[in-house]
């Protein structure tokens, strides 16, 4: 059971990264939509690892993003907030609209686009500070500094992470003196704290044992209604488990994407199916 | 596996381990022994010429009356240029080839250029400042003029040190930042330089110890040996304690040769409270990872 009490806190809604402070949408922006991606192909150097990806994310949704080792998911997911562009010999071409606006677009910063989406990756890291000093990370970068908006913006995202009862007396400790599972969670809660809209998950609980799974995968039912959730993950049951619609991916393409309960009892394509009933991957 | 070959090697390889093993103790053993032997002679020397009134006093012809003051105070003003300009020239680099040089040719080569400048004999330094400081710039043989000299000197092993320790800091941390919409110089001021402090220290103190007992381009700045009074200003002259005591040394009385142990002495206790200060300095600011 979710002990998650979503509190009225008395501070202003802050406009950070909320949908207040979203980009306006060009015209075409259907609503409840949050990505479009329309033949999207991405290469590293030679290798062609995203191919003619078509796409529709929606609002308020957990969507999973399943396939085996290598078929392009977390490849996707790291172009959503245009991580993926850190890797070097890059390469990308086709239209991915985040809320009706080209992300690619040079009049739009990346840093703007990244307020708005959050991400937690597979391996919980936290940075090497107190744990008040990774949740105020955020905010702070944005420029706010008022020390009392700071302690409400830190108890609000730990709330929203499940952490605060755990962690309220010692808000001062390294974070490394968290276990793994509440390393994650002040990671989600840390992605929290800048507002954002979309949050991605990159197998964010594959590093981690079954009750802090659990733990997150409740996090993930509660979040979704303020935030829409992409994740991506290896674990197939866990995919049925918690979202709503599911794409499965292979070798760099989408081979079927339908809501979950359909792909997973009544596939529509062959290889899902091999792919579900484990006859490879 | 054949058996019977096992277990006749076994003896040999049982051996074999236990000599090696008592041949890095006894390298390490005769190490120390060496570097005891030279500070007990020095400490020896040195006894009963090292008190309060050495420390306080100025250099004189007179050995009882000589003291080390102009060097010590020197030396201090020496670390007072070359600590900041060094680190500042040292990390601007560190960050600019780690943090933001594209991986070409061109970068390749400024960093084989500041490796090999860590190898380049001091006095090669000294002529360089001599022509730039000294003349060219007519700063004269002053505090400035060394301390500059000074950092150059030893600027490249700061490079080196921090370079380490910034590529130290793990991916994800950067990643973690990126993701939040935090621009790179964020990322570098908050959390890669923060995370690579403890190493880019302990990088300073080495390059700081190393200028504090460097003679030859001092002495080919021409910087006095014998000075009996302390700078007021940068631009003033100085001395420093590595040419006081060679100073002494050159003396052809005998009592200045336990002067000048007694000169070792407080330089050797200089630079132990400096790697002291480097280690409690980089203790405190180092989290496990």
């Amino acid at each position: 059971m979710m002990a998650t009490k979503t509190k009225e806190t008395k501070v202003a809604p802050l406009t950070v990264g909320s949908a207040a402070a979203m980009p306006t949408a060009e015209s075409g922006e259907a609503k409840g939509v949050v990505y479009e991606t329309k033949d999207l192909n991405l290469w590293y150097g030679e290798h062609h690892a995203l191919k003619h990806i078509h796409l529709t994310i929606y609002e308020n949704k957990v969507t999973a993003i399943i396939g085996p080792s290598g078929c392009g998911k977390s490849t996707y997911i790291k172009t959503l907030n245009r991580m993926v562009e850190l890797v070097p010999n890059v390469r990308i071409a086709g239209h991915l609209a985040y809320r009706g606006r080209n992300i690619f677009d040079p009049s739009y910063p990346v840093e703007q686009l990244r307020t708005q989406i959050g991400m937690v990756f597979q391996k919980p890291n936290p940075f090497p500070k107190s744990i008040y000093d990774n949740i105020a990370y955020g905010p702070r970068i944005h420029g706010i500094r008022n020390k009392k908006v700071l302690d409400e913006i830190v108890e609000k995202s730990l709330r929203g992470a499940a952490l605060w009862d755990e962690v309220k007396d010692r808000l001062r400790d390294h974070a490394y003196g968290l276990s793994g599972g509440q390393q994650q969670r002040l990671c989600i809660a840390r992605c929290l704290a800048i507002e954002p809209d979309v949050i991605l998950m990159d197998e964010p609980t594959s590093a981690l044992d079954p009750i802090s799974t659990l733990k997150i995968e409740e996090l993930i039912q509660e979040l979704k209604k303020q935030y829409s959730i992409i994740i991506v993950t290896h674990n197939m049951q866990q995919a049925a488990r918690i979202s709503d619609k599911t794409a499965f991916f292979l070798n760099g393409e989408v081979i079927e994407y339908a809501e979950t309960s359909k792909l997973f009892s009544n596939p529509a394509d062959r290889r899902t199916e091999d792919y579900i009933t484990g006859r490879f991957g | 596996m054949d058996k019977l070959l096992v277990s006749k090697r076994m003896k040999g390889r049982l051996v074999q381990n236990a000599i090696l093993q008592a041949i890095f103790f006894f390298a390490t053993v005769l190490g120390l022994i060496a570097l005891m032997l030279l500070l007990s002679h020095v400490v020896m020397q040195a006894i009963g010429w090292l008190d309060g009134d050495f420390l306080n006093n100025f250099p004189s012809r007179r050995p009882e009356e000589a003291g080390m003051k102009s060097g010590l105070i020197g030396s201090l003003w020496l670390m007072m240029i070359v600590a900041p300009v060094s680190f500042i020239l040292g990390v601007g680099t560190a960050i600019y080839l780690e943090e933001y040089a594209l991986k070409n040719r061109f970068t390749a080569f400024i960093q084989t250029n500041i490796s090999n400048l860590t190898g380049v004999p001091s006095i090669v330094f000294g002529l360089l400042g001599l022509t730039i400081f000294v003349r060219e710039l007519g700063l004269g043989r002053s505090v400035l003029a060394a301390g500059l000299t000074m950092s150059l000197l030893v600027f490249p092993v700061i490079v080196v040190a921090a370079q380490e320790a910034i590529r130290a800091v793990p991916q994800q941390l950067r990643e973690a930042s990126y993701a939040m919409g935090a621009t790179k110089w964020q990322t570098i001021c908050r959390v890669v330089l923060p995370a690579a402090l403890p190493g880019m220290l302990t990088g300073a103190i080495l390059a700081l110890s190393r200028a504090v007992g460097e003679t030859a381009p001092l002495v080919v700045l021409g910087i006095p040996t014998f000075i009996a009074y302390l700078p007021s200003g940068v631009l003033d002259t100085f001395t420093v304690m590595p040419l006081q005591i060679y100073n002494w040394t050159g003396r052809p009385q005998e009592e200045f040769q336990h002067v000048a142990a007694a000169g070792i002495v407080v330089l050797l206790g200089f630079l132990i409270m400096m790697n002291s200060v480097a280690v409690l300095i980089r203790n405190k600011f180092q989290k496990r990872f």
